[in-house]
């Protein structure tokens, strides 16, 4: 077949391939340069003289462990910084890194683009946990109060992800069959809360409402330790799950003829992403759009291997909900996920014009 | 290297789709399996690398049941090359092809995958597709994709299902030219589901000939492709020539599909017009 057009010579492979290695990385670097800018911003405080260069001095110091004179500017722009910008920001980066890598995880596994972290349900059912909490005060467990929340979320989480995973032992899970069968859980669960939120008052209604939409509003250090652990455990595992991901998404029999277990491995996938989710939202309530956007703006710039895609959505991620944490911030009102879909939709939206012009298509 | 396939029947529903085959298969070899729609081609395949579970029988690799194998286990001794293949979130054809290797990768080396890769590329005519992605790429394109990455798998048995469908008739040809080599230089054991009966008369060292969920012929191409056995199976008439030792198959006419007109009938006016022909044959050497 030598008449075909001139090939690639064997190194020029090589280095076209570390190139596109490269480029990679460049983009993971952005993303984390990002974090670090929108933490220092969400960290500058009101003080006269803390300017943006002074904030990082004075997180530098405080992990170096130099302590400022007590009572002095620096010392109450570190304890502004430490006590309240921080959990938030860390809460922002951690929720925003759990969604993306889980969204990540859940379209490949899927072999859908449309499917996200709440695609089996978990979302409507951590959501009645917390409203049942928030509207009738009814706890599933011992625990009241703010925690009452966190727990009844939790748990109302497990329930559409423990009925998926005990039903994919029995019959065949398609991707479709678990996306159908999510959205009926779905639907089952949002019409009890539809139900609880009209029988209410108006100022619960607005608490529920807001859980609703997600908020990172209140993160203190205390909701910080499960929501880390959980992640930092299970992205690393999603990780070394990446390349089995990347030959899930040639289809079910490519799949196991190169030896991928298909039905363990959706099994396991859809256990991590439950307990990932469910630790994220119980504390944050339902962030959307990241969970599904991130994975794809990060697909769309570098392409669909999970090796990279995995990590790059966990930085892409925490940078969008850390930069729409921050411009909430600045509009005191606004809820972070309305800030996030309203500004991320269009952003989004141009990524996929910009992309279909240039590839003729998206995927 | 040998499969074992001992009394295997598989069924979706109540229907059998495959209907207690029992056949031995012997490597180093290419083997081709014919038969039309539906017969149950791709299902056999599938029950021998464990995309299927047969309902009943089992089928044995060197003597060592499947059933009793890892699926990660049998990636590494049995590659397969699908009809078709996904290209939702498509990677770069290099990537596509690397992942051939994903059953043997443990602390691998992404330079010699590479090397191999590209060797492989190069082989099937397609390294100037390397660094493109995968859903850029035409119908026949995609197919040698798939190919090469059921050989960078380095396999010892190799599966294909009808590799070469949406190939023009000079790749169709080298395609299966160089399966045909590969099974003897690499030692392996090539099983191709095809539906062109004179390019697998011409390479297949074997042919498998299957209908209605069951092996009706196995043996040399010469052996299994004649005029009796594709008008039963396939109808359809032909006349089988010899070329070079090979089978070569020239269609003559299709018994009806249409379910109206009686097969018998048509049956005895093509009998009818056969023994003319023959007679004025006969005809034509007295004269």
């Amino acid at each position: 077949m030598e008449y075909e057009e001139e090939g690639l010579t064997r190194d020029g492979l090589k280095e076209e391939y570390h190139h596109a290695i490269a480029r990679k990385i460049i983009l993971l670097t952005v993303c984390v340069l990002g974090i670090v800018l929108f933490v220092g911003l969400l960290s500058l405080s009101n003080y006269e003289g803390v300017g943006l260069k002074e904030t990082y001095e004075i997180i530098w110091n405080h992990i170096l462990g130099n302590e400022y004179p007590s009572k002095s500017l620096f010392w109450w722009a570190d304890r502004y910084i430490w006590n309240t910008a921080f959990p938030h920001a860390l809460a922002a980066i951690i929720a925003g890194a759990a969604l993306a890598i889980c969204g990540t995880m859940m379209q490949s596994m899927m072999v859908n683009p449309l499917a996200d972290p709440y695609s089996t349900g978990i979302s409507s059912g951590a959501c009645f946990g917390a409203i049942c909490a928030i509207v009738v005060g009814v706890s599933f467990s011992s625990v009241t109060g703010e925690m009452g929340i966190v727990t009844n979320a939790f748990i109302g989480a497990m329930v559409p992800a423990l009925l998926i995973v005990f039903l994919a032992q029995r019959i065949h899970m398609t991707p479709a069959t678990l996306i159908l069968l999510g959205t009926a859980i779905s639907y089952f669960f949002n019409s009890m809360i539809t139900y609880l939120m009209v029988t209410t008052d108006a100022d619960t209604l607005q608490s529920a409402y807001m859980w609703q939409v997600g908020s990172l509003d209140g993160m203190s250090w205390d909701s910080l330790p499960i929501m880390a652990v959980v992640t930092v455990i299970g992205s690393a595992i999603v990780m070394l799950l990446s390349s089995k991901l990347n030959v899930m998404s040639l289809g079910e029999n490519s799949a196991i003829s190169l030896g991928v277990d298909v039905e363990r491995f959706r099994l396991l996938c859809l256990v991590l992403m439950a307990v990932m989710t469910a630790a994220i939202v119980s504390f944050t309530g339902i962030i959307g759009f990241i969970g599904l956007v991130a994975p794809h703006m990060v697909r769309l710039v570098i392409g669909s291997d999970n090796r990279f895609v995995a990590p790059i959505s966990m930085a892409a991620g925490a940078l969008l909900l850390l930069a729409a944490d921050y411009i909430a911030f600045q509009f005191s009102d606004i809820p972070v996920g309305v800030v996030m879909s309203v500004i991320g939709s269009p952003v989004f939206f141009l990524i996929i014009l910009w992309q279909t012009r240039k590839a003729g298509a998206i995927y | 290297m040998q499969i074992r396939i001992d009394n295997v029947e598989f069924s979706y529903t109540s229907v059998p789709v495959l209907n207690d085959i029992s056949l031995d298969i012997d490597g180093p070899a290419f083997v081709s399996i014919l038969g039309p729609n539906g017969v149950g081609k791709s299902t056999l395949i599938h029950c021998i690398n464990k995309i299927l579970q047969p309902t009943s029988g089992s089928v044995f690799i060197d003597g060592k049941d499947v059933k009793e194998t890892s699926i990660k286990e049998l990636a590494k001794q049995i590659g397969y090359v699908p009809y078709s293949a996904n290209d939702s979130f498509p990677l770069t054809v290099v990537d596509t092809v690397m992942m051939g290797r994903h059953p043997h990768s443990k602390w691998k080396s992404l330079d010699n995958d590479l090397d191999v890769v590209y060797d492989t590329l190069k082989m099937l005519g397609i390294s100037h597709l390397a660094m493109r992605q995968f859903n850029e790429l035409s119908a026949g394109q995609h197919q040698k994709v798939m190919l090469a990455r059921g050989l960078v798998q380095e396999p010892k048995i190799l599966l294909l299902d009808e590799p070469t469908s949406n190939l023009d008739i000079r790749h169709q040809l080298d395609v299966t030219k160089m399966l045909k080599r590969l099974s003897a230089e690499r030692g392996i054991l090539i099983i191709m589901i095809s539906h062109d009966i004179n390019i697998a008369a011409k390479y297949a060292d074997n042919v498998i000939l299957m209908f209605q969920g069951k092996i009706f012929d196995v043996g040399t191409p010469s052996e299994v492709i004649t005029e009796d056995n594709l008008r039963t199976v396939y109808g359809v008439e032909s006349r089988v020539i010899d070329d070079e030792g090979r089978p070569h198959v020239i269609l003559r006419d299709a018994l009806p599909m249409d379910e109206r007109i009686n097969p018998s009938a048509v049956m005895a006016g093509i009998r009818e017009r056969r023994a003319r022909d023959r007679s004025s044959e006969s005809q034509q050497v007295e004269s």
